[in-house]
């Protein structure tokens, strides 16, 4: 569903991406890993059009969003988690939510409805999202209140809420102790159950290794591997680019 | 009597002053353009009243319309700046308006007098409440009924989405993007509601004082425009409102007594609250607000 095509950027000179291209199935879990300062997060931000692509082309379901605003390729299906967490501290955790709230078609009565009316249908799906993530007792909360693995939750379930068909999830294990890790893997398998598709960019390998179903390998961002996690394990390039070998 | 008239409209025009300021606050904006949109309501509605003889309603109505455009063009170029850069552009925005009123004579005889803008001598004569028999209570009540509508809209826009939508994007521009929201159209919005109340704001002023010039526009207004919101407290509009009541009722005019002092006193007050409340004035536990300004829960 998500093709990425050639895509590379610079900054000032470094080729932050070089020449990159891999694709993302329906359904599946791809992590994207590689030593500090391959590119990973960089990826993240063309597909999510933080900053353009200099080069290449970005689709999703073979609908070209490269050159689309953010929040317009947040409308055709994609959203994200960020590395360090941004959530609107000062909203309440289930405003942080009804912020990205997308409507269904079926139920949505216009954008005055939407913008300016009573909330009562959209109060549900809230709670839903809300319950799903394990938020459960701490609708009315201040965002920045919460614990840090619940700010992580609250992240996924607005990224949920506004629903996305790709969900590109930046380092979430960032920071957290292996039953929270356990906890987190156990949220990204139920994602792939609803049927979404993740791509998963991770440093901790424990996570990595036991949830994704293909592992893309960067370094000085350019691909250097691809498979299974077995294979990438396996793979002696990876190794080098890890451990820092000739 | 009227002395105490004075006071209340007064602390009428800084509040919707001050809530303007605060509709652009909650984007993440602080703009110095409020006292040009200010201007620009103030002659509009009076060219208005006095050139044209229009209905006063009618007047501030489409003198507030014409500072909400003049706001919605300001409002793109404002997209690209933040910060320091945008208090600077938004500065050169109110010194253009206010040097183009320095300027514009537009001068009309009305039963053999000229009236109308005069450059540098100011816009005189500006009496519609008089010439209809409107008393200083009249005039009072009718800036009150339009402050308390405005904050009652801006309080009433905060429990809806459209309000937290406002509030996301003051607090993280790409976050809220990433969340599906378009912050051309929220921070354009903003501005131009902005706009209109300080526009309303302008058309009330020059009405009840009847006289306005280049003077009653200077960045001094526009820097009391943002400091109200940011003393008061962004939490909701209430915070406005008190810190307009402290600064221009109690600071200003309730300190009179201590002659020259008072300018002494008046900024180690606000550096003091400032400190002491750094989140602003509505957090003084004196007036336990908690109640009618609770967050809403689900």
């Amino acid at each position: 569903m998500l093709q990425i095509k050639n895509i590379g950027k610079n900054f000032g000179g470094v080729k932050a991406v070089d020449d990159l291209s891999f694709n993302v199935e329906k359904g599946e879990i791809v992590g994207l890993i590689g030593p500090n300062g391959s590119g990973k997060s960089t990826t993240i931000n063309l597909i999510c059009g933080v900053f353009p692509v200099d080069l290449g082309s970005i689709s999703v379901d073979n609908q070209n969003i490269s050159r689309l605003p953010t929040h317009e390729r947040v409308a055709s299906g994609i959203s994200r988690t960020f590395q360090n967490i941004r959530l609107f501290k000062d909203l309440s955790v289930w405003q942080n939510v009804w912020v990205a709230l997308q409507q269904d078609s079926i139920q949505s009565a216009g954008w005055m409805q939407e913008w300016f009316g009573n909330s009562k249908f959209q109060k549900e799906k809230i709670k839903e999202i809300l319950v799903f993530s394990g938020l459960g007792s701490r609708f009315n909360d201040l965002a920045g209140n919460l614990s840090f693995g619940e700010q992580r939750r609250l992240e996924l379930a607005r990224a949920i809420a506004s629903k996305p068909k790709l969900i590109l999830l930046d380092e979430p294990a960032a920071g957290m102790n292996s039953d929270e890790v356990a906890d987190l893997r156990q949220r990204i398998l139920d994602l792939k159950k609803l049927g979404l598709t993740v791509l998963l960019v991770e440093h901790v390998m424990e996570l990595v290794m036991n949830v994704v179903d293909r592992i893309v390998v960067l370094n000085f961002g350019k691909k250097i591997a691809e498979g299974s996690p077995e294979n990438i394990q396996n793979n002696e390039d990876v190794q080098k680019a890890y451990l820092g070998g000739a | 009597m009227e002395y105490y008239f004075g006071i209340l409209q007064n602390i009428g025009f800084h509040t919707l002053l001050g809530l303007s300021a605060y509709l652009l606050l909650l984007t993440g904006q602080l703009s110095m353009a409020q006292v040009g949109f200010f201007a620009i309501g103030a002659y509009a509605s009076g060219i208005l009243t006095v050139i044209y003889g229009i209905n006063i309603f009618l007047a501030l109505g489409v003198g507030a319309l014409i500072a909400s455009f003049f706001a919605f063009l300001v409002g793109f170029p404002a997209l690209r700046i933040k910060g320091l850069m945008l208090v600077i552009a938004t500065i050169a925005f109110s010194e253009i308006v206010r040097l183009y009123f320095f300027n514009l004579r537009w001068l009309v005889e009305k039963n053999g007098v000229e009236v109308g803008p005069d450059g540098a001598q100011g816009f005189r004569e500006i009496r519609y409440f008089a010439a209809n028999g409107w008393e200083p209570y009249h005039i009072v009540s009718f800036i009150w009924i339009v402050v308390i509508l405005v904050l009652f809209a801006l309080w009433w826009l905060d429990r809806v989405k459209a309000g937290s939508v406002l509030r996301a994007v003051g607090e993280d521009e790409l976050a809220a993007q990433s969340s599906g929201i378009n912050l051309t159209v929220v921070k354009v919005s903003a501005m131009t509601g902005g706009g209109f109340i300080a526009g309303i704001a302008g058309g009330l002023y020059a009405h009840s004082t009847t006289y306005v010039d280049h003077n009653s526009f200077t960045i001094l207004l526009a820097t009391f425009a943002v400091a109200y919101p940011i003393l008061g407290g962004l939490k909701n509009v209430f915070g406005t409102l008190f810190a307009v009541i402290f600064i221009q009722g109690i600071l200003i005019e309730g300190l009179r007594f201590l002659g020259d002092y008072r300018n002494l006193l008046f900024g180690l007050l606000i550096i003091l609250v400032m400190n002491f409340y750094p989140k602003g004035l509505i957090n003084i536990p004196l007036f336990n607000w908690s109640k009618l300004v609770k967050r809403r829960d689900i």
